[in-house]
């Protein structure tokens, strides 16, 4: 079954444990300074950000049909099975079009360096094919951030909002944004006041484009023949009038 | 006697690359980090929205002018031909140079040969670069096999032409409308006056009136530089042509925003309210005043419309590759020195090359005499229409 990840803003202590467990597992730097930072970035992919008196927490929310993958054009991102949306850095070309195309502005480019790659949060692909949590997940203290199967997360979400309707804002972030993702956020307030994007289209963006992209074949091949039928006739008339012209 | 404006000219000229060498040094040496105003919020800036968009659209005088020489086999714009086919074999090899300077990993610019990802609008655009340039480069090859009278090789490309040609148009028409393709994948982030589900159409459409203004454009440029005269009633020909294009072009903008119900933003006072005011006055202009035939016998004011309608455009891809794009990325952008020094250089270096080849190969081959006489005529033809 697929996985996802389940955050629970109302439970977030703020400690940032997933911050330091995400930084230990990609084998990036972490102090004080980086956990300072609000915003994901090339070098911290998941970070805990403060509103007034509620936190909330910013990774890569691997949709279900993500547009990053839909887009690239080496096929450098891919959606796994299990739930993942996994990059293959050796592919990248640095095209930048999954940045431009994430509704969430998630992937992040390692602008600094000569030889960059896009860095993003994959929800731990090796880790949770081998059968382990993510490693936010197995750090938090308090079981704000929950990893397991997307299905049975759903479900947990919904029962937390009908047991403490007066604890919760009655929805679940993620469960149609972008068509579906496979992280889910609980909140004490709307959304957007947890600095969640509150635009994302419903639809999975990746059918946008393919509305015109499936076309295609049939307009090139049309528009082949017609273009080859219109030089013929262009180039008849113009024969036939020579030779018209000839005989007179 | 022109040896003064020359000089000036010259120094420019040698100012923009000086700049274009050290913004690529920067590139080179401090990544895109250090040499461009880009960020995690704001991923394509400038290199993207002019010298990619705007270097494919300015190009489009080829395939356009290929269309109506040859498959519509109106003989008399023979003579236009080849300098708008130089201009987009030139244009397309300047959108790979500016691809170089953008991509992240240019030295794997190859990779879309052997990585497919067929449901990427950018997989389609790179295939369609790849393919075009070589076909322009098929297309532009009899000037140089003429030039060194080499016959054999010009008996070749003859026997393939059509098909050659045809696949030209289909890639360009691909093309040119997949760059509007590329920006349907951000709804919620291109500012609603832009973003419609129509952009393909919309692109395609605007690139065909910029192809034909780029021509009169170049025809001008070219009768001065070569000190020839302007074929003038060819060019008011494209004109026409031209105002008929820029007419449905617009008229099909106005029903797209009344279609979905956004003319109200126009009352905003915002940013993009007035970018979008200049792209549209900008085409607007020149639509109405080439209607006139009074202006189209005027070379000044056919190439004042040329210009115009080549700002448009420019401001159009800007608006939807940049400026649009702003508000929802919930950034400012504005292009570092740098960006805009490497921009202008591939620009200057554009404009060299096209001299230097034009003189050099017979791109402005005098034409026999028939095809001036026929020229004549349409001017004639069309002061009838629109008298
Ligand atoms: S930047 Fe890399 S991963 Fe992102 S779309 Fe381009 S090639 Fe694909």
């Amino acid at each position: 079954m697929s996985k996802a990840i389940l955050y629970d803003s109302t439970l977030c202590i703020g400690c940032k444990a997933c911050e330091q467990a995400c930084a230990a597992r990609w084998g990036m730097a972490y102090n004080d300074k980086i956990a300072a930072e609000e915003q994901i970035s090339a070098h911290k992919l998941t970070c805990i950000q403060t509103h007034g008196e509620h936190f909330s927490r910013r990774l890569c929310m691997n949709c279900v049909q993500p547009a990053c993958a839909s887009v690239c054009p080496v096929g450098a991102i891919q959606k796994t099975g299990l739930g993942p949306v996994v990059y293959d850095a050796s592919k990248c070309i640095g095209c930048r079009y999954c940045m431009q195309a994430c509704p969430f502005q998630v992937p992040t480019y390692e602008w600094g360096r000569r030889l960059p790659r896009m860095r993003k949060c994959d929800m731990c692909y090796e880790r949770q094919s081998r059968g382990q949590l993510t490693a936010c997940a197995e750090a938090c203290p308090v079981g704000a951030t929950r990893s397991g199967d997307r299905g049975e997360l759903l479900a947990e979400a919904r029962k937390r909002i009908a047991d403490k309707p007066d604890q919760y804002y009655p929805a679940i972030y993620g469960l149609q944004e972008a068509g579906g993702t496979s992280v889910f956020y609980l909140s004490a307030v709307p959304f957007a006041q947890i600095g969640l994007p509150a635009n994302v289209p419903r639809e999975a963006l990746p059918d946008y484009t393919w509305r015109v992209l499936e076309v295609i074949p049939g307009v090139a091949s049309t528009g082949g023949v017609l273009l080859a039928g219109i030089w013929w006739i262009a180039h008849r008339r113009a024969e036939v009038a020579k030779a018209e012209r000839e005989r007179q | 006697m022109r040896l003064p404006k020359m000089t000036l000219w010259r120094v420019i000229f040698a100012a923009i690359l000086i700049s274009g060498i050290c913004a690529t040094y920067l590139r080179v040496m401090y990544g895109l980090g250090g040499s461009t105003n880009l960020s995690d919020r704001f991923p394509w800036g400038l290199w993207i929205g002019f010298d990619v968009m705007c270097g494919v659209g300015l190009a489009s005088g080829g395939f356009t002018l290929v269309a109506v020489v040859h498959i519509f086999n109106i003989e008399r714009y023979k003579p236009i031909l080849r300098p708008a086919i130089l201009t987009a074999f030139l244009g397309y090899l300047f959108v790979v140079v500016g691809l170089m300077y953008d991509l992240g990993r240019p030295d794997r610019i190859w990779h879309p040969l052997v990585m497919w990802n067929p449901h990427s609008v950018m997989f389609e655009v790179a295939w369609c670069v790849m393919l075009y340039t070589t076909v322009l480069f098929l297309e532009f090859l009899p000037v140089v096999l003429e030039r060194f009278g080499w016959s054999r090789p010009l008996e070749w490309i003859h026997k393939i032409s059509v098909p050659l040609m045809i696949l030209g148009i289909l890639l360009s028409t691909l093309h040119q409308s997949s760059l509007g393709s590329l920006f349907l994948i951000v709804p919620a982030k291109l500012y609603p006056l832009w973003y419609t589900p129509i952009l393909p159409l919309q692109f395609f459409i605007s690139a065909v009136a910029v192809g034909l203004a780029m021509t009169i454009f170049e025809s001008w440029h070219s009768s001065r530089a070569f000190g020839r005269a302007l074929e003038l009633p060819l060019v008011a020909g494209l004109a026409q042509i031209l105002a008929v294009v820029l007419s449905v072009y617009l008229w099909l903008r106005f029903l797209d925003l009344s279609h979905r119900h956004v003319l109200a933003l126009l009352t905003r006072n915002r940013v993009e309210t007035w970018l979008f005011g200049l792209e549209i006055a900008l085409m607007l202009a020149p639509a109405v005043l080439l209607y006139s035939a009074r202006i189209r016998r005027r070379p000044g004011a056919l190439y004042g419309c040329a210009v115009m309608v080549v700002f448009g455009f420019i401001a159009n891809r800007l608006n939807v590759g940049t400026t649009g794009l702003e508000a929802g990325s919930g950034t400012h952008y504005i292009p570092k020195w740098s960006e805009i020094a490497v921009t202008l250089s591939i620009v200057a270096v554009g404009f060299a090359a096209f001299r230097a080849i034009a003189s050099y190969f017979p791109v402005f081959e005098p034409v026999d005499g028939p095809v001036h006489k026929e020229g004549a005529e349409i001017l004639e033809g069309s002061e009838v229409l629109s008298a």
